[in-house]
C-alpha cells in the first residue's frame, strides 16, 4: 500500500508544480492518440456501418475477421509497422520511423478493427429499426450510412471511446515503432514502462496517475458535450 | 400521365424459408382513389403491398408498372403498419425525405411548415420524433410520404390502435390526397373504414386473390365465399 | 477522406525539425542517467539533437543494419566487430567502459562474496543452484553473461529451473530479481541507479573480465545514403574531445564514479 500511497503523492506533486517534461509528455500522448482516433472513425465508422446495412457473399467472413482483428496484439502490429517503415522495408523511404507518425499509424490499425466492430454492432440494431423507412424512401447506400452514422451518433461516441482509451493506454506497438525518444515519441506509457524499468515505482504510477486522470477527463468532456446537445434542439 | 392498369403482376410468388406466402398470383391494378386490401390474418396483405411498392423482393414472376421503375419508385411512398421514426426532430423527420430529392432549404421549411400545421404538430417541431404519442407518430409518418407528393400512397392499417379522433384526422387527409390525384392502395382491419373509403376493393385469402371488385358490388355482393364469410365476421381457416 | 488522412499524416511527420540524429544506445547508458547528463551539452556545444532509443546491444545493431538509426553505441566487442566487417559501419571507435557487477541477495547463500574472480562468482551460484536471472535479451550484458558461463565451461542447456532468462531490460531484469531474490550479472550504473534495490546488494566486482568497453559505430553512409554522416562524424568527434571525459569521469552516483573515459583522440 505504501508504493500506491507514494505514487500518488508523487502524481500530485507532478500535476502541481505544472512539471514541463510531463505537460511535454502528456500533450503528446493525446496528440498521438487523437489523431489516431479522427484517422481510425474515419474509415471504421463508415465500415461498420456498411458491413451493418450490406449483404454479400463474404459478410460473415468479413465481421469475424473484424472481430478476431479487435484482439489483435499490439506488440505485434508494433513489430509489423516497424518491419514496414524499416528503412529496410518497403515504406523506408518515407523516413517515418521513430516518429510520433508512426506511432498514429500503429495505434489506427490497432483501434481500427475495435472501433468498427463497436460500431457494426450498434449499427445492426439501428439499421433494423430503419431499415423499411430508407429503403422505401429509395436511398443511396452512401445516403444510408450518413443517416445511420448521424442518427447513431450517441452509440458511436462509445465505440469512439473505447477506441480511445485503447489507445491512450497502449504501450507495446508505441514502444517499438516510436523508440520512445525523450521529447519525441515518448508518451505516458511508455515513460511509464521507462521508469518502472529503473525502478523508480512511485514516478512510474505518478504517471499512471496522469494517465488514468487524463483518460477520465477526455471521457467526461465528450460526455458532456454529448448532454447538452441533448438538452437542445434535435 | 395516368395509364391502366398501372402495374401488373405475372405469375408472382414470394417465399420464405421454402414456404409460400403470397401468390402463385397474376393481378393488375388501375384506376384512381382508394384500393382497400381487405383479408384475414396471414392473407399476405402486407407482402403484397411491399411487393408492389419494390421493398420485398419477389421469389419468381414479375412486377411492371406503366412507367419506368425509376420514375414510378420516385412516385411512390409508404407508411409502414408501425411508424419508422428517425432519432431526429419531428421537423427532421418532415424534411428528410425531400433532403434526399435535393429540394432547395426554402421550399423545405415551407413545405414542413404546412405540414406540421396540418397534422397539428406545429408546436412540437423540435421535439424528439420518437417521444411522440402513437397516433402523432403515425400522423407524422403519413405527413412525411405526403410531404414527396407522391403519386401512389401505400398505407399498412394506418389507423391500428388509433382513436376515433385520429382516425378521422388521418382519413381525413387521405382523402384530399386523393382529390389532390393520388391514388392510395391500403390494407385495413376496419371493415367501417374500408366502407367509408374505398373505390376497389381486393379480397386476399392465403397468399392468393380471391375477389377483385369496385366497392359497391364488393361490400353489397361479394362472390367468393371467402368475402362473404369474411363480411360476416366468419372465422376463417 | 484518402486525402485527409495524408495530409495529417504528413503534417504530424514534418513536426520534428532541426538538425538531429538518431542514436541507438543500450539501456545502461540511459539507465545510468550519463545521457541525460550528455545530451543537453551535446545540444549546446555542437547544436545537435541526439534523439536516444534505449535498446538492447542486440536489437541496436539491428537498427544500424536497416540503416534504421545513424549511430550505435554499444558494449559488445564481438557483434561491434562483425559489424564493422560486414560494412555496416565505416569503423568502431571506443568511448569508455564502464564495469558489470554480480548483484545477489545481501545473505549471499551461493557464498558469491568468497569468489576471487567472475567466473568463480558464477560457478559458485551454479553448484549452490541459488535462483539467477539472465537477462535473456540478446543485449550486451547478455552476451557478457554468456561468455562468461563459456570460460566457465558451463553449458547453458543444462541448467535447470535455477536459471531464468526474463527476456527484457536491465531495470526490469533487476525488477525481477529483487522480487525473487536472485543473482544478476548488471552494470554498475544501472545498479546504482536503481530504485528498488529491495534485498539486493553488490556482491562481486573488480574483475578486469568485468570491463565493460562501450564503443561508437557510425552507420555506413555507404550502405545507406539517407543517414546523417556529417552529423554523426560531429557527434563522434564531440564524444572523444577533452569536455566528453571531463563529462564523462566526472559522472557519479552516491559518490562512485561509473564510467571511465578511454577514447583516443
Amino acid at each position: 500500500m505504501s508504493g500506491i500511497w507514494a505514487g500518488m503523492v508523487e502524481a500530485f506533486l507532478l500535476v502541481w508544480s505544472l512539471d514541463a517534461d510531463l505537460i511535454d509528455i502528456t500533450l503528446r500522448s493525446l496528440k498521438v492518440s487523437l489523431s489516431a482516433l479522427v484517422i481510425a472513425c474515419a474509415v471504421a465508422l463508415p465500415l461498420g456501418t456498411w458491413l451493418a446495412i450490406r449483404r454479400f457473399r463474404h459478410r460473415r467472413f468479413v465481421i469475424a475477421t473484424l472481430n478476431a482483428l479487435m484482439g489483435l496484439p499490439p506488440v505485434v502490429v508494433g513489430l509489423i509497422v516497424y518491419l514496414l517503415l524499416s528503412r529496410a522495408g518497403p515504406f523506408g523511404v518515407l523516413d517515418l520511423l521513430f516518429t510520433p507518425t508512426a506511432m498514429i499509424i500503429a495505434q489506427v490499425i490497432i483501434i481500427t478493427p475495435l472501433i468498427a466492430s463497436i460500431t457494426h454492432q450498434a449499427m445492426r440494431e439501428l439499421w433494423s429499426e430503419y431499415h423499411d423507412l430508407l429503403i422505401s424512401l429509395n436511398t443511396t447506400h452512401g445516403q444510408r450510412i450518413t443517416t445511420l452514422i448521424w442518427d447513431g451518433r450517441r452509440t458511436l461516441m462509445t465505440a469512439a471511446l473505447a477506441g480511445f482509451g485503447r489507445a491512450i493506454g497502449e504501450v507495446g506497438a508505441i514502444m517499438i515503432v516510436g523508440g520512445n525518444i525523450d521529447h519525441v515519441t515518448r508518451v505516458l506509457t511508455t515513460a511509464i514502462a521507462l521508469e518502472t524499468g529503473k525502478g523508480d515505482f512511485a514516478l512510474a504510477l505518478g504517471l499512471g496517475v496522469v494517465l488514468i486522470a487524463l483518460s477520465l477527463c477526455v471521457n467526461l468532456t465528450i460526455h458532456s458535450l454529448s448532454r447538452t446537445e441533448r438538452e437542445g434542439r434535435w | 400521365m395516368r395509364r391502366d392498369p398501372f402495374v401488373q403482376l405475372q405469375d408472382v410468388v414470394v417465399k420464405r424459408r421454402a414456404k409460400a406466402v403470397l401468390g402463385p398470383m397474376n393481378l393488375e391494378l388501375s384506376g384512381g382513389g382508394f384500393t382497400i386490401v381487405l383479408g384475414p390474418n396471414g392473407a399476405g396483405k402486407t407482402t403484397l403491398l411491399k411487393v408492389l411498392h419494390g421493398v420485398e423482393r419477389v421469389t419468381s414472376g414479375s412486377v411492371t408498372w406503366s412507367v419506368s421503375d425509376k420514375t414510378a419508385q420516385q412516385g411512390q411512398a409508404y407508411v409502414f403498419q408501425s411508424p419508422v421514426m428517425l432519432r431526429r426532430s419531428v421537423r427532421a423527420n418532415l424534411a428528410y425525405p425531400l433532403q434526399l430529392l435535393g429540394v432547395s432549404k426554402a421550399e423545405i421549411a415551407e413545405r414542413v411548415a404546412h405540414w406540421g400545421a396540418r397534422i397539428g404538430l406545429s408546436a412540437v417541431l423540435d421535439f424528439p420524433a420518437p417521444h411522440l404519442s402513437g397516433g402523432e407518430q403515425q400522423k407524422l409518418a403519413l405527413a412525411r410520404a405526403l410531404i414527396r407528393r407522391p403519386d401512389t400512397l401505400f398505407l399498412d392499417e394506418p389507423c391500428a390502435n388509433l382513436d376515433g379522433r385520429s382516425t378521422r384526422e388521418i382519413e381525413d387527409i387521405l382523402c384530399e390526397a386523393t382529390q389532390a390525384g393520388a391514388r392510395i392502395i391500403m390494407t385495413t382491419h376496419d371493415l367501417g373504414q374500408a366502407r367509408r373509403l374505398a373505390d376497389r376493393v381486393l379480397f386476399l385469402n392465403k397468399g392468393q386473390v380471391e375477389e377483385q371488385a369496385h366497392a359497391d358490388t364488393f361490400f353489397i355482393a361479394p362472390k367468393s365465399s371467402g368475402a362473404t364469410a369474411f363480411l360476416n365476421g366468419d372465422i376463417i381457416e | 477522406m484518402i486525402r485527409a488522412i495524408l495530409f495529417a499524416l504528413i503534417c504530424a511527420g514534418t513536426a520534428i525539425q532541426a538538425e538531429t540524429l538518431r542514436l541507438a544506445a543500450t539501456t545502461s547508458f540511459n539507465n545510468s542517467g550519463l545521457s541525460d547528463a550528455l545530451l543537453p551539452v551535446i545540444a549546446q556545444d555542437i547544436g545537435l539533437d541526439v534523439q536516444l532509443l534505449v535498446v538492447g546491444t542486440g536489437q541496436a545493431l539491428r537498427l544500424g543494419q536497416s540503416g534504421d538509426v545513424d549511430a550505435i553505441l554499444v558494449h559488445s566487442k564481438e557483434a561491434e566487430l562483425a559489424f564493422v566487417e560486414a560494412g555496416y559501419a565505416s569503423h568502431r571507435r571506443e568511448i569508455m567502459y564502464n564495469d558489470f557487477v554480480v548483484i545477489g541477495p545481501s545473505d549471499d547463500p551461493a557464498q558469491v562474496m568468497a569468489a576471487t574472480s567472475a567466473i568463480e562468482a558464477l560457478l559458485r551460484i551454479a553448484a549452490a543452484q541459488s535462483t539467477f536471472v539472465s537477462r535473456g535479451d540478446d543485449s550486451g550484458t547478455h552476451r557478457k553473461e554468456l561468455s562468461l558461463w563459456a570460460a566457465a565451461g558451463s553449458d547453458r542447456v543444462e541448467f535447470t529451473s535455477w536459471y531464468r532468462e526474463v527476456g527484457a531490460g536491465m531495470g526490469a531484469s533487476l525488477n525481477s530479481a529483487s522480487a525473487m531474490k536472485a543473482y544478476i550479472l548488471a552494470d554498475r550504473a544501472s545498479w546504482l541507479n536503481f530504485g528498488n534495490k529491495g534485498d539486493l546488494a553488490l556482491l562481486f566486482s573488480g574483475d578486469p573480465v568485468l570491463f565493460n568497453q562501450y564503443a561508437y559505430l557510425p552507420v555506413s553512409a555507404e550502405r545507406h545514403a539517407h543517414v546523417k554522416a556529417q552529423a554523426a562524424w560531429n557527434l563522434e568527434k564531440w564524444l572523444v574531445s577533452p569536455r566528453a571525459e571531463s563529462i564523462i569521469n566526472g559522472y557519479e552516483i552516491g559518490g562512485e564514479a561509473l564510467f571511465v573515459f578511454n577514447a583516443r583522440p
